[in-house]
């Protein structure tokens, strides 16, 4: 960088001169820094590992501008006489070069690598690691799920202690901005739901039932399911990554300190926002998915409007919606204590965020599945 | 020594919004010299710096860099003048992801054509310098905040730049480190000429680097001296700026404060 121009690199730079017992001798002349080091570097070694010489003796009378690259190439003529034994001493150093190398240590340099990897440990002390790291991420997480009830618990008892200003805040994030996509989903759910079950049920006249079939299967399964993915992808990286954040940079460490507890103040409000909002998010993907199967019905099957919501309404009992949006109640206090979980578990930098944003959903989706089909076998047994 | 204005600003005027953080700002720093920008807390030291290396856009107002009009660059021909310049950002700006080691190799790969074992060997230089040697496996998550920028200065100077800029070098050091702090910057200074421009408000590390200084101030937005630090102190007509190398506190101004 030094040498702006970046100049050829001259011939003249250095001068190799052979003696008779193996002996060289290097002369260098002018500026030894970044614009030159590589080159010169790759061709002197080319030159002198043909023959390696017994000793080699570097003159610097000629050098105006020596810095750490060109040290580097001393270090580098070094390392190719000591692979062989041999002696390397450096003539005509002017003090301010004197100086340089002694600060940069050069006696010391490249003797060994410095910076080679720790060796890979064993299969078992990685499997060990491993297990170990799981079982105490799972204590993490058990005494994270004890401390939310607790917290949760004293919210209610004791509403006033609830950040009501945080909680419409998460509320309106969770809730309102997150609206238009469940809506566009939902809504498009529908129209392929009922587009292609009736490409089925045409064939045995039953057009009607596409009404049926698109409300039941929203309100029960894909509505909480589809709107808890949304939420897991939209609300809950984001209280990951808040969280994860605050961690880094001390501000949870600094509520501690306060006397608040993180978990009453972080992770409060952010439960109660998706416990809220995510059942209504629910109903509003219901309809609209139950609005996209219409459309489809109306101008697809030459249902007339009055007879596909006259279905929708035969088909649906309360019961269906009411079991929906419980699933998604508990579906929205899973995503966030995920969420909120995966933001306390950050340690060190951004690439720890980024990791607990990606374990926030991915974890959540696996819970959402899992409960759902928890709550599928519930209700086979309650009936 | 020939004096070469290697930075040259004039007229620059930098906006947060509607609020004027600098105003009327010229100044030249030249080459090979050790130039602080100084001024109380708020007074825009760090926006200056920002806006010469071309993080702020300023408002309007000229900045040539080594000959290179930069406030008027796109950010493809920035980034080659920016070649020439290295920066130590307050808290060292390390990556997280990488270790000390990869973190001073990272410029020195890009952009030189020097094997693996010349680039290590480089490095450890560069680590030894700065009083590291031994950290280069560590993440920066696991060094001290003095460790951390002492690793930044190393990365700053990886390839020798011609202009480094420090915001803050001394800000949380120990006085020992920040002491060595400036010896190495006056060493690097002497030995490799390079230009030193640093945002500082550490009284002892000015008298003892600076040959030169400007004071930006809060109220006027603009400089309000330019000079030799030790003849500011004892020779400064403007009162604030006796104040400021003297450590005095303006009695009515910090009632003024107060009643704010």
């Amino acid at each position: 960088m030094r040498n702006g121009k970046n100049l050829p690199v001259d011939e003249r730079m250095y001068e190799v001169s052979r003696g008779r017992d193996g002996e060289v001798t290097v002369l260098f002349s002018g500026n030894m820094d970044s614009s030159v080091a590589g080159k010169v570097i790759r061709d002197l070694t080319a030159v002198l590992k043909k023959d390696p010489p017994q000793s080699i003796a570097v003159d610097l009378s000629q050098v105006s501008y020596l810095d750490e690259f060109g040290v580097l190439i001393l270090v580098e003529l070094k390392k190719i006489v000591s692979a062989e034994n041999g002696t390397f001493a450096l003539q005509n150093v002017s003090t301010t070069f004197q100086q340089t190398l002694s600060l940069l240590k050069f006696d010391s340099l490249g003797r060994k690598r410095p910076f080679s990897k720790a060796p890979r440990q064993g299969a078992f002390l990685r499997i060990g690691d491993a297990a170990l790291r799981y079982i105490s991420d799972l204590k993490d997480a058990i005494s994270f799920v004890g401390s939310v009830f607790l917290a949760m618990g004293q919210a209610f008892l004791n509403p006033r202690r609830i950040r009501i200003d945080d909680t419409l805040l998460y509320m309106q994030r969770v809730g309102v901005d997150g609206l238009p996509i469940v809506a566009l989903i939902s809504f498009l759910l529908g129209l392929i739901m009922a587009f292609m079950s009736s490409v089925q049920l045409q064939q045995f006249g039953a057009n009607i039932y596409v009404a049926s079939l698109v409300s039941l299967a929203m309100t029960r399964e894909l509505g909480p399911i589809m709107t808890a993915i949304i939420v897991a992808g939209r609300s809950g990286s984001s209280f990951a990554a808040e969280i994860g954040t605050m961690k880094i940079s001390e501000e949870v460490d600094a509520l501690f300190t306060m006397g608040f507890d993180p978990v009453r103040f972080l992770v409060v409000p952010k439960m109660l926002a998706a416990v809220i909002m995510v059942p209504i998010l629910i109903l509003f993907s219901d309809i609209f998915a139950i609005v996209g199967g219409m459309l489809v019905g109306v101008f697809m099957l030459d249902l007339t409007a009055g007879a596909y919501i006259d279905q929708t309404i035969k088909t649906l009992e309360l019961f269906d919606v009411f079991w929906g949006v419980l699933k998604g109640g508990v579906f929205a206090a899973l995503v966030a204590a995920i969420g909120c979980l995966r933001g306390f578990q950050v340690r060190g930098g951004a690439a720890s965020v980024g990791e607990a944003t990606t374990s926030a959903v991915v974890t959540s989706l696996f819970f959402i599945i899992f409960t759902d089909s928890m709550f599928s076998v519930i209700l086979r047994y309650w009936d | 020594m020939e004096r070469n204005p290697i930075i040259k600003v004039r007229d620059l005027q930098v906006n947060y919004g509607d609020t004027v953080v600098l105003n009327n700002i010229s100044f030249d720093v030249f080459e090979g010299e050790i130039f602080v920008i100084l001024g109380g807390s708020g007074c825009g030291k760090s926006t200056l710096m920002k806006s010469i290396i071309g993080l702020i856009q300023p408002r309007s107002g000229q900045i040539r860099i080594d000959g290179h009009e930069v406030s008027r660059y796109d950010e493809k021909k920035l980034q080659t003048v920016l070649k020439k310049v290295g920066v130590l950002y307050q808290s060292g700006a390390l990556f997280g992801s990488m270790t000390i080691a990869e973190n001073v190799a990272l410029p020195v790969k890009e952009y030189t054509s020097l094997s693996k074992s010349s680039v290590d060997t480089l490095v450890e230089m560069k680590l030894g310098l700065v009083n590291l040697e031994g950290y280069g496996n560590h993440l920066p998550s696991e060094l001290s905040g003095g460790m951390k920028k002492r690793a930044g200065l190393a990365r700053a100077m990886a390839l020798n730049p011609k202009i480094l800029f420090f915001d803050e070098p001394s800000a949380g050091l120990d006085p020992i480190t920040s002491a060595e702090i400036d010896h190495l910057i006056m060493h690097l200074n002497r030995t490799l000429g390079t230009t030193m421009v640093i945002v500082s408000h550490e009284l002892q590390s000015i008298f003892s680097i600076a040959k030169r200084v400007i004071m930006l101030d809060k109220k006027s937005k603009g400089i309000i001296a330019e000079g030799d630090p030790a003849y500011l102190r004892d020779h400064s007509q403007n009162r604030f700026v006796k104040d400021f190398f003297n450590r005095k506190v303006d009695e009515s101004e910090s009632e003024q404060e107060k009643m704010n």
